[in-house]
């Protein structure tokens, strides 16, 4: 059933100081909302519980991609039609490129915003994969003043991140070192639009004579977080890329997978894909 | 309610509303301007796509105080003084419209694509149409409507 809009507050600040005020001392809880494209979702069905909103959209001190000597930063409030069409980005970080190209359809991509992919916190969610082998930065804000953590530790636990009530992403900070890396990112899903991944896969890794010296694997809808493959990764550090080798990467990643059941796929549908997108990256290397 | 100014298809509107009213539900039931489809109502099919300030965009996502200030063009906006537009007729002649639902939202999708490239190849179209679903056509037609349109120049 449709929610009765004339419930709902919404108030939009024009200022990044302004808003950090009203959700540091307003004596009621407001939730943030962006492009609005996964809230306003659950408005159509009726289903959205915040009552009180605060608009974060087009704050220009969120909406900004800045190229540093050896980083990229992006604004929270960087759309996905943004990200893809920033030349550094597409040079830098094509895994991120390519990621923001597959979310949604174009008019979704107008809209969506990297910092609400990021604190929605879907296990399906198309960029946090990229910004996991990335190991990229997030700075978070607060009147309280400002942190900075590694993207790997947000995520806690299903749809739970390192955020506080009073605190919002800023921006996301990603060194641009990867030229010696090879790279690679693959969604499966029912289309290439709109889909919401069944699995999806990132990495990087960097050899030296067939032995693998450096990488990093992370993958969407395998476990109840977007998720770095850590023992994956360990087994493969340091070893000569031989089918042995990659029978045991692929035996490590479906015991370190913990995936569900749902409308979108099986289990064991995306345990057994995931080892196949990791095999066709370690053939490639 | 709060006071809400924009312009819509060129004219200045100020309306009364929810904030979180959709623009959709605005376009629809403040502005009668009906050509704006709901389908989904989750940004799926792209029945609601109008433009504004530039960019395609699903009206069915958008709270409308955040059109506040905002241009924006309709299906109503496209034609050009009651006559169809390039893009409309190139749609006609194709075949690329049955039922006609998904119609107003392909046709800025098409408005859309064109203006950023005038030359797209039927990866492209399929691409700039791809938040557009359509359950008659089969789409072919749809994308030789926009081939259409494209070699005659429409979007100019």
């Amino acid at each position: 059933m449709r929610s009765n809009v004339a419930q709902y507050d919404l108030t939009a600040p024009t200022t990044l100081d302004a808003v950090l005020e009203i959700l540091a001392n307003s004596p009621e809880n407001y939730t943030p909302i962006a492009g609005g494209t996964e809230l306003m979702v659950a408005l159509g069905a009726g289903h959205l519980q915040p009552r009180k909103l605060i608009s974060l959209w087009n704050l220009e001190e969120l909406r900004f991609i800045e190229e540093a000597t050896d980083a990229i930063i992006i604004g929270a409030g960087s759309t996905f039609t943004d990200i893809r069409n920033h030349p550094a980005i597409a040079k830098h970080l094509p895994l991120l490129t390519q990621a923001a190209s597959w979310t949604g359809s174009i008019a979704n991509q107008n809209r969506a915003t990297i910092g609400g992919n990021i604190v929605n916190a879907s296990p399906a969610a198309d960029t946090p994969p990229a910004l996991l082998v990335y190991d990229a930065t997030l700075t978070l804000v607060s009147i309280r003043g400002e942190r900075t953590i590694p993207y790997r530790d947000f995520h806690l636990s299903y749809k739970k991140i390192d955020l506080a009530p009073d605190e919002l992403l800023h921006s996301i900070t990603i060194l641009s070192n990867f030229k010696s890396y090879k790279t690679y990112i693959r969604k499966v899903g029912t289309r290439n639009a709109q889909a919401i991944s069944k699995v999806a896969l990132a990495a990087i890794a960097r050899t030296d004579n067939n032995i693998i010296e450096t990488i990093r694997i992370a993958a969407a809808s395998l476990r109840e977080i977007p998720t770095r493959l850590y023992a994956t990764e360990q087994s493969l550090i340091n070893k000569p890329l031989t089918p042995k080798t990659i029978a045991h990467a692929r035996t490590t990643l479906i015991n370190e997978s913990k995936p569900i059941d749902d409308i979108r796929s099986t289990s064991k549908y995306r345990t057994a894909a995931a080892a196949n997108l990791l095999e066709e990256f370690l053939r490639s290397l | 309610m709060t006071q809400i100014h924009l312009t819509i298809n060129g004219k200045q509107e100020t309306i009364e509303a929810p904030p979180m009213k959709r623009l959709l539900d605005v376009l629809r039931e403040d502005l009668q301007l009906t050509g704006t489809k709901e389908g989904c109502g989750e940004g799926e099919c792209g029945a609601c796509a109008v433009i504004l300030n530039g960019d395609l965009i699903n009206s069915c996502l958008i709270p409308i105080l955040q059109a506040e200030g905002t241009e924006i063009t309709t299906i109503e906006g496209i034609a050009i003084d009651e006559k169809l537009h390039p893009i409309q007729q190139c749609f006609l002649e194709n075949g690329g419209a049955q039922c006609g639902i998904c119609t107003p939202g392909m046709i800025l999708a098409t408005h859309h694509l064109l203006e950023k490239n005038p030359k797209p190849t039927l990866l492209q179209i399929q691409e700039g149409l791809n938040g557009n679903l359509c359950r008659c056509t089969g789409y072919t037609r749809i994308f030789e409507a926009v081939r259409a349109a494209a070699l005659i120049g429409a979007a100019r």
